[in-house]
């Protein structure tokens, strides 16, 4: 039985798995990666932008050698309208030097670190769905796939948003429909010349847009469009007890956001070549203070909740591979010492705790109590269209001072001055 | 736009590999009823894998599932079982 068990066992061969497996298996570890698509990245969707700074550590020259999309330079923050649409347009040529984020796809990227993890000599076996863990006592030893039993020293979970395993392993309760919100996404094929003149971009540049207000017709959540090589990613993130309580048809808000007329100039002419959706996490910092470890066992990436929206960046694969590579640091001690107690698996709280991973949790802690703020879905866009609006609208009426226009446009709005004020002091202090 | 065709088409450009001989999804129709979460469902799911019939009972079209689990972290427990279809069964992002 010591034999035939594998040093670790990694569950799921997303961003978080594959980085977890790839340096076990560095290291000298024997390591197994199980994955329950037919292919590695067949099951895995994101928006997806990826911050990638961290791949480095990893795999040196990530941007160059993985199969990425585009280098994000150019980033929108945007608020649209039924029949306006306010953008922050920040594009800086920094940004691509070094390479600070590229767009992905996932079914491309994930094959690609899957492939690294194999020509590091773990063995990847895809196609198969984990069942069950296997345990001695409270010590986790492995795990039933197909009636079949995988003995492994260490189990580290990577097995995404719906981790059932972490669920049976009394890690995760079901999650409040509030924590969660559902991504649905449209992969929209343009060609590059011309989705590099629609977008502004250099050659192997790429564009970035988060978007609140109507195009989720009050849902709290919003929009997103992001250039590929060849094609957008263009979609709405919702989230669940919101989509519930709206009486929406969730297709119908993807739709919507589609088919405005701001968002489809930038689509037009596109085919589709993909509609896909996954689970996201809304309230990570809430999620993640539940444990991370059981003796004999990991949890690592989505499945422990990492995911972080500081209402600029929208991150999870950067935190799936940072929570990756202090998984791989405890399990690479664990496995030198032969100590696979609740106290050696502790210690990738610890090393979680040195990393950006740990800390930005804890920094944005607040953040996600400032999406709850109804207004962000609806009346802070339009006030910032009526703000602009008084400025640009020159009707020969004489001028007021911005400050004058600024009074009117708030005692107009449904937001008013209350809701205006604490809504910027939740600003200042979660995000 | 050409992009925005009905959800049928749009998921007969996806790739799947059918599991003839197991239904990953359940549902409680009685439950359903009783609760009456059957409308929920219906609006929640982005791949319409479910859709009420004449009857009132909930049709389940688990082919065209995207695998995203909205309906189980929505649904009360004890209206639908839903896990993942088996091993290399499925979605197969192309894209991702």
């Amino acid at each position: 039985m010591e034999d035939e068990a594998f040093d670790a066992i990694v569950v799921g061969g997303g961003v978080a798995g594959c980085v977890t497996a790839y340096q076990l298996a560095q290291a000298g570890h024997s390591v197994a990666l199980i994955e329950r698509g037919a292919e590695p990245g067949a099951k895995n969707l994101s928006g997806g932008v990826f911050y990638c700074r961290i791949m480095e550590e990893v795999f040196p020259d990530f941007v160059n050698r993985a199969p990425v999309e585009r280098r994000i330079t150019r980033n929108c923050i945007s608020m649209l309208n039924g029949s306006s649409f306010v953008n922050l347009d920040y594009w800086d040529a920094r940004l691509a030097e070094p390479v600070n984020a590229v767009s992905v796809l996932r079914a491309k990227l994930d094959a690609w670190l899957a492939e690294q993890c194999e020509a590091a000599g773990v063995a990847v076996l895809p196609g198969v769905r984990v069942d069950a863990l296997l345990r001695d006592g409270d010590q986790v030893t492995g795990v039933r796939a197909d009636e079949d039993d995988l003995a492994g020293r260490i189990v580290i979970l990577a097995d995404g948003v719906n981790s059932f395993l972490a669920q049976e392993a009394g890690i995760r309760a079901k999650e409040p429909a509030r924590h969660l919100a559902v991504g649905i996404k449209s992969v929209i094929s343009i060609p590059s010349s011309k989705l590099e003149e629609r977008f502004q971009l250099a050659p192997g540049e790429g564009a970035a847009y988060a978007v609140v207000g109507d195009c989720t017709r009050g849902v709290a959540g919003g929009g997103f469009l992001y250039t590929n090589g060849e094609s957008v990613s263009a979609g709405v993130v919702l989230r669940l007890d919101d989509l519930e309580a709206s009486g929406f048809a969730a297709s119908e808000i993807h739709d919507h956001f589609l088919g405005h007329p701001m968002v489809s100039r930038m689509l037009e002419g596109g085919s589709l070549l993909e509609y896909g959706s996954h689970l996201t996490i809304e309230a990570g910092p809430q999620m993640v203070t539940h444990d991370l470890t059981r003796p004999g066992l990991m949890i690592v990436g989505d499945a422990a909740g990492f995911t972080l929206n500081t209402g600029f960046t929208i991150r999870g694969m950067d935190l799936a591979a940072g929570s990756g590579i202090a998984a791989a640091r405890a399990a690479h001690a664990a496995l030198v010492e032969s100590d696979f107690s609740q106290a050696a698996m502790d210690r990738y709280r610890t090393e979680l705790a040195a990393t950006f991973v740990g800390r930005d949790m804890r920094t944005y802690a607040k953040a996600p109590s400032f999406f709850e703020s109804p207004a962000l879905y609806r009346d802070a866009g339009l006030l910032a269209a009526d703000v602009l609006h008084g400025i640009f609208d020159l009707d020969t009426t004489p001028r007021t001072r911005l400050t004058a226009v600024f009074r009117r446009a708030v005692a107009r709005s449904r937001l008013g001055w209350g809701s205006l004020a604490s809504l910027m002091i939740t600003a200042v202090r979660s995000l | 736009m050409s992009y925005l065709v009905s959800i049928v088409e749009r998921l007969g450009g996806n790739h799947y590999v059918l599991d003839e001989e197991q239904s990953h999804i359940q549902v409680d129709q009685e439950v359903i009823a009783a609760t009456g979460t059957g409308r929920v469902l219906v609006r929640i799911c982005p791949a319409h894998v479910y859709s009420e019939g004449a009857d009132g009972q909930i049709l389940v079209a688990d082919a065209g599932c995207l695998e995203c689990g909205t309906c189980l972290a929505l649904m009360p427990a004890g209206t639908l079982r839903w896990h993942y279809p088996r091993g290399g069964f499925g979605v197969s992002f192309r894209q991702g």
